[in-house]
């Protein structure tokens, strides 16, 4: 099976789509001529010309509404923005209109669109540029929400996203665009919205996260497992809507649950899944549910505090061995 | 205004309280003061009174049903005010510390803390009620709300913001929700875990723990194939009341896991040396020992005494209908107990030939597992070589034992005369958790009235 990046695995999606259907089209900032940003669009301006490849100036609100009337009127616009912190200028339509138009037309206005591009921290690309904003977006309901950490899983999310019928916001990684792993080259690869998956199997604490943090929980299981530690690992891939039962089913096998997340403690996504469990799998739970966040602070330059501010496997291991009461 | 019903604690050495029975019924008005239900202590049972007045909108606890100290049981409110909120925190409140003298106790007592006036409001009325005990006065909704910034709530703290463990960690034993779920499917009584976790926390290796040693101490039970696995109507199963969940924790912590007590006898055993000089005469076989005349009277009077032919089970004790009585054998190399299987219903010839053939087993180590297990009370006898007097160890899960002197002829008094008679010594083991004093003291007054007349034997 080839093994390719999540670079390529987005844009094999990206491709695949567009061959699929004629009504897909991608826009944003430098996906044409500049081949993406983050090369995530490479070839595809050659491939399916002006019409569908669609270089925009910088103005996130302003394409982001053009991609939701494109979507109005029956078009499956793809909006990539540079980055999910450039975004913020665009949430009004996000939120606001796409979010809202299925409802409130009361499904007269169709709304398949797919927002797309890279949240959370890179590296030393300090406070404004270093943000995970699934909390903000996993909270509005109109949206759906996934977070691929694998290529296959990215390449699988974006296709289910592009052929949802809802939004959907898929988040990206910059540090995860140059990941590689296994993806099929002649069968479709789709995953499905709202599946979690077990990344790893362990009978003596769950770790629960999604996207980039996937990788930190991989980690921290290597390191758990030389002392004989046998951690879960859960990939929530979609977090709206939410795999409960995935959840519910690893929090009754190991009594202990940990959350990773790269945003913020406060009203982090993160606290939504402690909500569930402390709810769901109450009897089940031999210790409190521990979080792993990044520290409630902007993010730092420097590059000492940033790793300090940022979750880690470190941070993961600690964790796990408090809701173990094998440490303090 | 609602008025929470805790549990109280109604002796100073209570932890939990069972309530006996409700004197109250939902929708019943309350006046303060009023006793709304029968609650047991450890001690005795005692009433339960109203300390506010109103309606009784929610009885929360089952008659029969055990509740700690501090929990939530009832609720009295106006007819139509919203309790709700009070209900669904039922139980997670803070409880009183235990040893807390209710007389003294500060009124808990909050005021809704919406509004600047409701401070020096709220003060007057703690004044007014300060001597009220423990059940705590709470605004009918939004309970355990904090006072907003710059409105400290005054003096005295409202019992809301209590520690939720009781404060002192003293009252309920600190358990994760797992190691709770567990201990009830287990049927283990948290008191006696150990908490490892933080704070004494109860989490589930604890459990594991306990259970791990509660199998190790009865391995008999746990191995054994049973020759006759106890049917319905053998036993009865009697759930522990406060009094003897108290005995057996208090009495465990003293003596060690099982708290013997030792209760001597002399019986007058010369009608005993009649019968079996009369028996001989008739012919050997008629002979039958001291022993099995001993044997047969304990068995006789175990059926007078269910009380104690029964086994400790660690949250509950069974009684048993019939009487397997263990009969300690030494061997070479160490002790084997057989049982003689409803020894009450075997005639003294048959319980003769039993103990005989099985003693002549377990000499040989021939005796299956399903000889040796099972007994529901057991004898051991040295008199054979002479011991006048001594104790035997109990055999768990049995809660008795009973140790057989040497039958001697010794002077005593009869009618005010001095007269050498047949003598023998019997001491009692009996697991207090069990058998009290004057239970075990019953018994060997039944004994000596049949070993003294054993024409009770037949009678």
């Amino acid at each position: 099976m080839p093994i390719i990046t999540y670079r390529d695995a987005l844009n094999q999606a990206l491709r695949e789509e567009m061959q699929r259907d004629d009504r897909v089209f991608l826009m944003g900032e430098e996906v044409g001529v500049y081949q993406g940003a983050y090369k995530v669009s490479k070839g595809m301006l050659q491939e399916f010309g002006e019409m569908r490849v669609v270089d925009t100036p910088i103005t996130e609100l302003g394409f982001a509404g053009v991609g939701v009337g494109a979507a109005m009127v029956g078009l499956r616009p793809i909006i990539e923005f540079m980055t999910w912190n450039f975004a913020l200028l665009a949430l009004d339509q996000v939120v606001n209109s796409a979010a809202k138009m299925l409802s409130m037309s009361g499904g007269q206005y169709p709304m398949a669109m797919v927002f797309r591009g890279p949240n959370g921290a890179a590296l030393q690309l300090s406070a404004q540029h270093s943000q995970a904003w699934e909390s903000w977006l996993a909270h509005i309901p109109g949206l759906k929400v996934v977070a691929p950490g694998t290529p296959y899983d990215a390449k699988g999310l974006l296709k289910s996203a592009i052929r949802d019928d809802n939004p959907v916001i898929v988040l990206e990684g910059e540090m995860l665009y140059n990941t590689k792993g296994e993806v099929p080259e002649n069968e479709e690869v789709v995953v499905p919205l709202g599946q979690a998956e077990v990344k790893r199997e362990g009978a003596d604490v769950s770790f629960i996260t999604w996207g980039k943090m996937v990788l930190v929980a991989q980690q921290a299981a290597e390191q758990l497992a030389k002392e004989n530690i046998a951690a879960e690992i859960i990939d929530l891939r979609t977090l709206n809507p939410m795999d409960a039962d995935a959840i519910a089913s690893s929090v009754s096998k190991t009594n202990r649950a940990v959350v990773l997340e790269e945003g913020w403690s406060v009203a982090g996504f993160g606290a939504h899944v402690a909500d569930f469990v402390q709810r769901e799998c109450f009897d089940d739970l031999d210790a409190p549910v521990l979080r792993v966040h990044q520290e409630d602070v902007p993010m730092p330059y420097a590059k000492n505090l940033e790793r300090a501010a940022k979750p880690d496997a470190k941070k993961a291991v600690a964790a796990a061995k408090k809701v173990l009461y094998l440490e303090n | 205004m609602a008025t929470k019903v805790v549990m109280e604690a109604l002796s100073p050495t209570m932890e939990e309280g069972r309530l006996v029975k409700w004197l109250k019924n939902e929708g019943d008005k309350i006046a303060s003061g009023e006793t709304l239900a029968e609650v047991e202590t450890d001690k005795a049972v005692m009433e339960l009174v109203a300390r506010g007045e109103g309606v009784l909108r929610k009885r929360l606890l089952g008659e029969g049903a055990t509740a700690p100290v501090g929990q939530l049981v009832a609720v009295i409110a106006a007819p139509d005010e919203n309790i709700d909120a009070l209900i669904g925190g039922a139980g997670g409140d803070a409880a009183p510390a235990k040893d807390a003298k209710p007389a003294e106790e500060v009124v808990a007592k909050t005021e809704e803390t919406a509004g600047a006036s409701s401070v020096p409001r709220a003060t007057e009325q703690a004044q007014g009620e300060a001597s009220a005990p423990p059940q705590q006065k709470v605004p009918a909704f939004r309970m355990g709300t904090a006072a907003p910034k710059g409105q400290a709530p005054p003096s005295p703290t409202p019992a809301t913001e209590q520690p939720r463990d009781g404060g002192n960690g003293e009252g309920r034993a600190r358990t994760s929700p797992l190691a709770r779920r567990l201990a009830r499917e287990r049927g283990l009584d948290l008191q006696t875990v150990r908490g490892t976790g933080p704070g004494g926390r109860i989490i589930k290796r604890d459990i594991e723990a306990a259970v791990a040693e509660g199998v190790a101490a009865q391995p008999a039970a746990a191995g054994a194939p049973a020759a006759a696995p106890p049917r319905e109507g053998d036993f009865n199963d009697v759930p522990l009341t406060q009094m003897r969940k108290t005995i057996a924790r208090r009495l465990s912590e003293s003596l060690g896991p099982i708290p013997t007590f030792y209760l001597t006898a002399d019986f007058d055993m010369d009608r005993v040396a009649e019968m079996r000089t009369a028996m001989v005469e008739m012919g050997d076989e008629f002979k039958v020992s001291v022993n099995d005349i001993v044997m047969k009277a304990v068995a006789t009077a175990l059926t007078l005494h269910p009380e104690v032919n029964a086994h400790w089970l660690g949250d509950r004790i069974r009684y048993f209908n019939r009487v397997h009585l263990g009969m300690a054998v030494a061997v070479e190399d160490g002790l084997i107990t057989p049982v003689i299987f409803d020894a009450d219903r075997k005639r003294m010839s048959e319980i003769s030939r039993e103990a005989r053939e099985l003693a002549k087993r377990a000499r040989d180590r021939r005796l299956k597992p399903d000889e040796y297990t099972g007994a529901t009370f057991s004898v051991s006898n040295l008199g054979m070589f002479g011991i006048e007097h001594f104790t035997a160890i109990i055999n768990p899960p049995e809660t008795a034992i009973l140790a057989i002197g040497a039958v001697e002829k010794k002077p005593v008094y009869v009618n005010g005369e001095l007269a050498a008679r047949q003598r023998m010594r019997v001491t009692m083991s009996c697991d207090h958790r069990v058998i009290d004093g004057a239970t075990g003291a019953r018994f060997l007054q039944t004994l000596r009235r049949m070993l003294e007349n054993p024409l009770m034997l037949v009678y």
